[in-house]
């Protein structure tokens, strides 16, 4: 895909996530396009499986940067977020010296850029070629305060400090999205430096034009059958409500299966695709079911 | 004359009080953002000031409250009109407006804004009401203002605390003496600053409490105790981090928030003012059913250990509580039962409720005289058989 320009409008940004196959609606493509204007972290939040991250490599693929993911979790540190000395190398370097009879010189050496090992965060600092990377910030909320607290430093200035070398800083700074699962809530602090969305369940002409894009082989009567029936499930309290993902892997487990529509049988049968608690399922399969199936049928006409 | 960025100020200062947290900085950005859309749209300008206002989901309603209220401009409107509505000065700019603008806000948006801070947007209360407001008994509730005596006493007593809830290992090190694996990059740098000689360091798993989560019951039937409970949530709320409380008789209520403000009367006033079941009845089941749903993903998810606080007496006979207790307790690390009913002399665990509940608590510590908040403390701070055939847990 030809690289596209970091867009002027929201318009732009709109058709940007578009070319990347991914709908969008307005309220998005507003966050984004400031985020990318005024140089600020994005910040995205919703439940489980309605497209956060993607956000992110969609953006990367469209505007041609290279992605830096940070997986986050619990007990993640500096040394696997910025960077971590080379230890191994550093001794045998120290080794190597003294056999020479050059300790002295080794101190000095040792703490240089070719025995520093660096992790997403360092790296999304450095220069790229293709521009400023973007850099993924994978479920946030997975880690604990205290890497929140240093996040605020590279959010705001976009630098990070080792102590033997001195502050690194980018040049220009990288495209910052952040996601979080709500499993805890970010520090208000953290979330002050970003611009946030809230990533909602799309609504049903926005989730068929998802289908359309993200499972093209699906029938049109299938596809609209599939988004009543997931739309009904999400208004029903379940514990686990299914977001875009399952609605995505659903349509095309059915497809695999050659449905053509919705039958009680088939949806029983593929109903662990959709809802992934047994309660949900157990509440779900049967009388609920058939009623969905009739419901979601009627109004896909 | 343009008056945009002082429209703007006015607007954050209204969300500031409804409380979203809306400071300078966040005004600055604002106008910078508007610069860079078309202030003609509405909705972009909607979309835009909601990216920088609001940081999380349940102000997102507030925020559509405030910002129709205050950029009231008909629903499709030209650039015009919200350019004009933008330019015009606030109504009247002397002695009173802003205030009683603020007063109006408030006065439409106080139920939104007395229900929790974090509440999700669906309507959680009016559902829960509409289906059976027949017996619930709506109210707040006063508490009396506690001596400075009291809070050094609850100060103290917080010290003495010891819940059942061992401290776990963190995947982080912290630097020990004779920790198991050794630090390389602190012995590298010792090494270098003495020269030949190299002590090895050693650092191990660093250890924290695990989050705590409280649902305390506040039922007719615990009346008795809300002073001193609260207090107790109080005292814990500030004293550890990553406490959430829950407060539940016929409804739900997430009190956190208000419990986090340092002073102890201020903060049981807030509670007092945003719980509105005090003293009804209790409906376990329902509540523990929307902690579930609602909630539990929320706060339980870094391994918290909950503490349920309630006398097991339930007006829905135990309904649909063995469900929700096998949910809450595979949620957790750990559930315990802090059971209040032991004042009746010869207790026996015959309410359905009770029943329902007890196969599916880690811990059960029923108190007998819970009159004090040092009874409370003991009562959770005593090292029972229970506790210490848990070592898996404890390690």
């Amino acid at each position: 895909m030809a690289a596209h320009p970091v867009p002027t409008s929201i318009d732009q940004a709109a058709e940007l996530l578009r070319a990347g196959g991914y709908v969008a609606d307005r309220a998005l493509a507003t966050s984004l396009f400031l985020a990318l204007t005024m140089q600020r972290p994005l910040f995205l939040e919703g439940e489980a499986g309605v497209g956060k991250t993607e956000i992110a490599k969609v953006l990367a693929a469209t505007l041609g940067r290279d992605l830096i993911r940070l997986q986050c979790y619990e007990g993640l540190d500096v040394a696997s977020a910025v960077y971590e000395w080379n230890y191994p190398r550093q001794i045998m370097a120290i080794r190597l010296a003294e056999a020479a009879g050059k300790a002295g010189d080794a101190a000095q050496g040792i703490y240089s850029e070719q025995y520093l090992i660096k992790r997403p965060l360092l790296q999304a600092l450095e220069k790229h070629a293709g521009g400023p990377p973007v850099l993924l910030i994978d479920e946030l909320d997975r880690t604990d305060e205290p890497f929140e607290a240093f996040l605020l430093e590279v959010l705001s200035d976009f630098q990070v400090t080792i102590p033997e070398l001195g502050p690194v800083k980018a040049d220009q700074p990288p495209i910052v999205i952040i996601t979080s699962n709500r499993t805890r809530e970010i520090h208000d602090a953290l979330k002050r430096r970003c611009l946030y969305h809230w990533v909602d369940y799309p609504n049903a002409d926005r989730e068929r034009a998802i289908l359309k894009s993200k499972a093209p082989g699906v029938a049109d009567r299938l596809s609209a059958q599939i988004v009543g029936f997931v739309q009904n499930l999400r208004g029903m309290e379940l514990f686990k409500p299914p977001g875009i993902a399952e609605t995505i892997d659903w349509a095309t487990a059915l497809t695999a299966l050659n449905a053509k529509e919705l039958d009680a049988a088939t949806v029983d049968a593929t109903l662990g695709v959709v809802l992934k608690y047994q309660d949900d399922i157990a509440r779900v399969r049967g009388d609920v079911a058939a009623d969905t199936i009739a419901a979601a049928k009627k109004a896909a006409g | 004359m343009n008056l945009l960025p002082g429209n703007v100020m006015h607007f954050a200062r209204i969300l500031r009080r409804l409380g979203l947290h809306t400071g300078p900085g966040q005004t600055v950005l604002a106008l910078d953002a508007l610069t860079h859309i078309d202030i003609g749209r509405r909705e972009d300008v909607y979309w835009a000031l909601h990216a920088l206002f609001v940081n999380r989901h349940a102000q997102s309603e507030m925020f559509r409250l405030a910002f129709d209220r205050f950029w009231r401009a008909p629903e499709g409107a030209d650039a015009s009109a919200l350019i004009d509505e933008a330019q015009k000065p606030l109504p009247s700019p002397a002695p009173s407006p802003l205030s009683r603008r603020i007063a109006d806000a408030f006065a439409e948006l106080s139920p939104q804004l007395n229900a929790n801070d974090d509440a999700p947007a669906e309507p959680p209360a009016a559902d829960i009401t509409a289906s059976w407001s027949a017996s619930e008994r709506l109210r707040g509730q006063d508490f009396e203002t506690m001596s400075a005596a009291e809070m050094a006493e609850a100060k103290r007593l917080m010290a003495k605390l010891r819940l059942p809830m061992p401290e776990v290992r963190t995947r982080r090190f912290a630097p020990a003496a004779h920790g198991p694996r050794i630090d390389l990059r602190a012995t590298l740098k010792a090494a270098l600053a003495t020269g030949d000689l190299v002590h090895l360091k050693r650092k191990s798993p660093a250890r924290r409490h695990p989050p705590l989560v409280v649902m305390c019951d506040i039922s007719g039937s615990m009346a008795a105790y809300a002073r001193m409970l609260l207090h107790f949530l109080h005292a814990i709320t500030n004293d550890r981090d990553r406490v959430h409380v829950f407060l539940f008789g016929t409804r739900l209520t997430n009190v956190t928030r208000e419990l986090q403000h340092r002073d102890p009367d201020v903060a049981l006033a807030r509670v007092g003012r945003t719980v509105r079941d005090w003293s009804g009845g209790t409906r376990i089941g329902v509540a523990l059913e929307e902690f579930n749903r609602l909630w539990s993903r929320r706060v339980l998810g870094q391994g918290a250990v909950t503490l349920l606080i309630t006398d097991g007496l339930d007006r829905d006979a135990g309904t649909g509580l063995d469900i929700e207790m096998q949910r809450l307790h595979r949620s957790c690390r750990r559930l315990i039962w802090l059971n209040p009913l032991l004042r009746y002399a010869g207790f026996e665990p015959k309410s359905a409720g009770i029943r329902a509940m007890l196969p599916h608590v880690d811990e059960f510590r029923p108190v007998h005289n819970l009159d004090s908040l040092a009874a409370l403390v003991a009562a959770l701070s005593t090292v029972t058989q229970a506790c210490r055939a848990f070592p898996a847990v404890a390690a």
